[in-house]
């Protein structure tokens, strides 16, 4: 056996710029298959992540403003608290946007510059808000409870807002003032992934806004669940915050899961598959062409083997295993271009590139299946020819 | 052989004959045509143990086909073909290429060497199909190659030999796997005298150690170099 794939081996490496001809054709169908799938799964894991961590799990309750009469309802301050007391909820908070009226933000820092200030939005939160919306911070902290219901007059800034009002430490404990109302400012966000106004905004405790600006009610309740939760806790949050008056409220979820995206994945892979399909037929084709031109032209060799106590069988399995031998070296390296292309295109659009090890292995594989369906035809071929046919001539 | 012994038996002569490594009887191949071509009519040939034959005849008497049946690589038509005592009309053709491999060495007018493999290489592929272990290839191929005036050639790829050094190489490639029979078809065919000289000394040398030898030529010179020669004139052996 293992003389048998040393004869092979030297079969096919007997004609390297053969062996590179025939095996374009396999490396052009791998890569294909390859780049195709790999880039496939790469773009559809790019529309995964940003949908799924973003906005799959974000789930937003709001009075119906449509609500007439009797039916028009308030979010509960104690929302939070209750939505979170069902399964799959992994974080809630309440948000609201505060009417300041005149009032205008400044900083001490920059008073000379900005006798004025800036109509910055103020608004209000609860602890969990920052939570729900998945909000980093590039400095500081958030608020907590403590600060709520103590009325702390503490600020989180946005980082837009903060970019204007010349703060980029906290350490300093440097103040904000809204109107004539002096706020410490406590953290600057870096990011959101919900509720992009909270970086352009200055964000207080609910405890503070309720004391200055008689805040009544949160305007919404920003919900985070856990992955594939959302459309329930949709359907149990308006129960849950307002079990006598549920209708009232209106719920913001995304859209149910699969549909849509499946079927623009699952198209487009189809897609890839056939063009690569198409591919590596091609290049099935090529093998089988050249091997049996191989066959051909070795008739001699052939013959000769069979004098020196070749059976058929040897001789079959001889150009298969070459012909095993060129598809694996073509799948090897179409895997190898395939790889590369996902990575460099990755690479240019700024994705992560996402790769199946099942391709990348099985893919090599393929090409060797590819080898041996392609090789044999032309196998049985040079096992069917006679010794006497094959010594005869030159 | 006692069965062997006793046929035999039949010349009660002190001298005991070396054992038949070939006995024909009545063997014919004819090729199905159209049109049919009746290529062996009919041949009895025996060749002992260390015999030196030669088999002459001019072009299209049958020579070739009668080396092809020798050397089990065709069938007879018809008769009886026994190799080393082993009647070979009715093996599979596995155990003919195992045969094949085992007990014939061939030589060939046009050398038949693998251009993309060494000297060695070549050499060593004659024992392949009859499992000697990888290693032990490797000696003997060398041992052969020596043998044959070869030992500086051993890495050499066949293209840059003359016609006289591939054929030694194909004398050593049939040697190596110590076969009962050594069938040559127009060894000398493709060599200027000087090389064909000395393929034929190498025959000679081969044939004092006692190796079964049979020489298909036309080239009558080539022939009267043999210990015995027979004729094959339209497909019947004439002595
Ligand atoms: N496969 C075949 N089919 C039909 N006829 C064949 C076949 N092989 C050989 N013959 C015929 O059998 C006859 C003997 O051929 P063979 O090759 O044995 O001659 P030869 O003595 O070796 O001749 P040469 O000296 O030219 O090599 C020829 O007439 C040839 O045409
Ligand atoms: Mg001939």
């Amino acid at each position: 056996m293992r003389d048998l794939l040393d004869e092979a081996l030297a079969g096919v490496s007997a004609r390297p710029t053969r062996l590179v001809l025939t095996t374009l054709g396999t490396v052009l169908g791998i890569a294909a298959l390859v780049g195709t799938v790999g880039l496939g799964q790469t773009a559809a894991g790019q529309i995964t992540q940003r949908f799924d961590l973003a906005a799959a799990t974000r789930v937003v309750v709001q009075p119906d403003d449509k609500a007439e009469g009797e039916a028009a309802t308030q979010l509960p301050w104690d929302a939070p608290e209750r939505i979170k007391r069902l399964n799959g909820v992994d974080a809630a908070g309440t948000f609201s946007l505060l009417d300041v009226g005149d009032d205008r933000v400044r900083s001490v820092a920059g008073i000379g510059g900005q006798k004025d200030g800036y109509a910055l939005q103020v608004m209000a939160g609860s602890a969990g808000l920052f939570d729900a919306v998945r909000a980093q911070l590039r400095t500081g902290r958030f608020f907590d409870a403590g600060h709520d219901t103590r009325t702390d007059r503490v600020v989180v800034l946005g980082k837009h807002a903060a970019e204007k009002l010349g703060i980029n430490r906290v350490d300093s404990q440097p103040a904000v003032f809204i109107g004539d109302q002096a706020y410490t400012v406590i953290g600057i966000l870096d990011g959101v992934s919900g509720r992009a106004e909270l970086l352009d905004g200055v964000i207080m405790p609910n405890g503070a806004a309720k004391t200055a600006y008689e805040l009544e009610a949160p305007d919404a309740l920003e919900i985070r669940t856990q992955v594939g939760a959302a459309q329930l806790i949709a359907g149990q949050a308006p129960v849950a915050i307002d079990p006598n008056n549920p209708s009232a409220l209106k719920v913001d979820a995304p859209p149910v899961q699969g549909g849509v995206r499946k079927g623009v994945e699952s198209d487009l892979n189809a897609l890839f598959l056939l063009l690569g399909a198409v591919a590596l037929l091609v290049g099935g084709l090529g093998i089988a062409n050249v091997t049996l031109l191989s066959v051909l032209e070795r008739v001699s060799e052939i013959g000769l083997r069979r004098a020196l106590g070749a059976a058929r069988r040897h001789v079959a399995v001889q150009f298969l295993v070459e012909s095993v031998i060129v598809g694996f070296l073509g799948g090897l390296l179409g895997t190898a271009v395939g790889v590369l292309l996902t990575i460099g295109v990755s690479w240019f659009r700024d994705w992560t590139p996402i790769l199946d090890t099942g391709l990348a292995v099985g893919s090599p594989l393929l090409g060797a299946l590819i080898g041996l369906l392609a090789g044999t035809y032309p196998a049985w071929k040079a096992s069917a020819i006679q010794p006497i046919t094959a010594l005869r001539g030159t | 052989m006692t069965t062997d012994a006793a046929r035999l038996g039949g010349v009660a002569t002190a001298v005991a004959l070396p054992a038949p490594v070939v006995e024909m009887i009545g063997v014919r191949r004819f090729f199905p045509g159209p049109p049919e071509v009746r290529a062996i009519k009919g041949i009895d040939l025996t060749i002992r143990e260390g015999e030196y034959l030669s088999i002459v005849g001019p072009s299209g008497s049958g020579k070739s086909t009668l080396l092809h049946l020798l050397g089990l690589l065709d069938n007879p038509s018809d008769g009886v073909y026994r190799l080393d005592g082993v009647d070979t009309s009715s093996l599979r053709e596995r155990r003919r290429a195992v045969l094949r491999g085992e007990r014939i060495g061939f030589v060939f007018q046009s050398f038949h060497l693998l251009d993309h493999r060494t000297v060695l290489e070549n050499v060593a592929l004659s024992m392949v199909y009859v499992g000697v272990p990888r290693r032990e290839r490797m000696a003997r191929a060398r041992v052969a190659l020596e043998r044959v005036g070869l030992a500086h050639r051993m890495e050499f790829g066949p293209r840059t030999l003359s016609g006289g050094e591939r054929q030694r190489v194909a004398i050593a490639r049939a040697l190596v796997a110590e076969p009962s029979l050594l069938l040559a078809d127009e060894p000398t065919g493709n060599l200027d005298s000087a090389n064909a000289e000395a393929i034929l000394e190498v025959f000679d040398e081969l044939h004092a150690e006692g190796m079964t030898l049979a020489v298909i030529t036309h080239d009558d010179h080539v022939s009267r170099r043999a210990q015995r020669q027979v004729r094959i004139v339209d497909g019947t052996l004439q002595w």
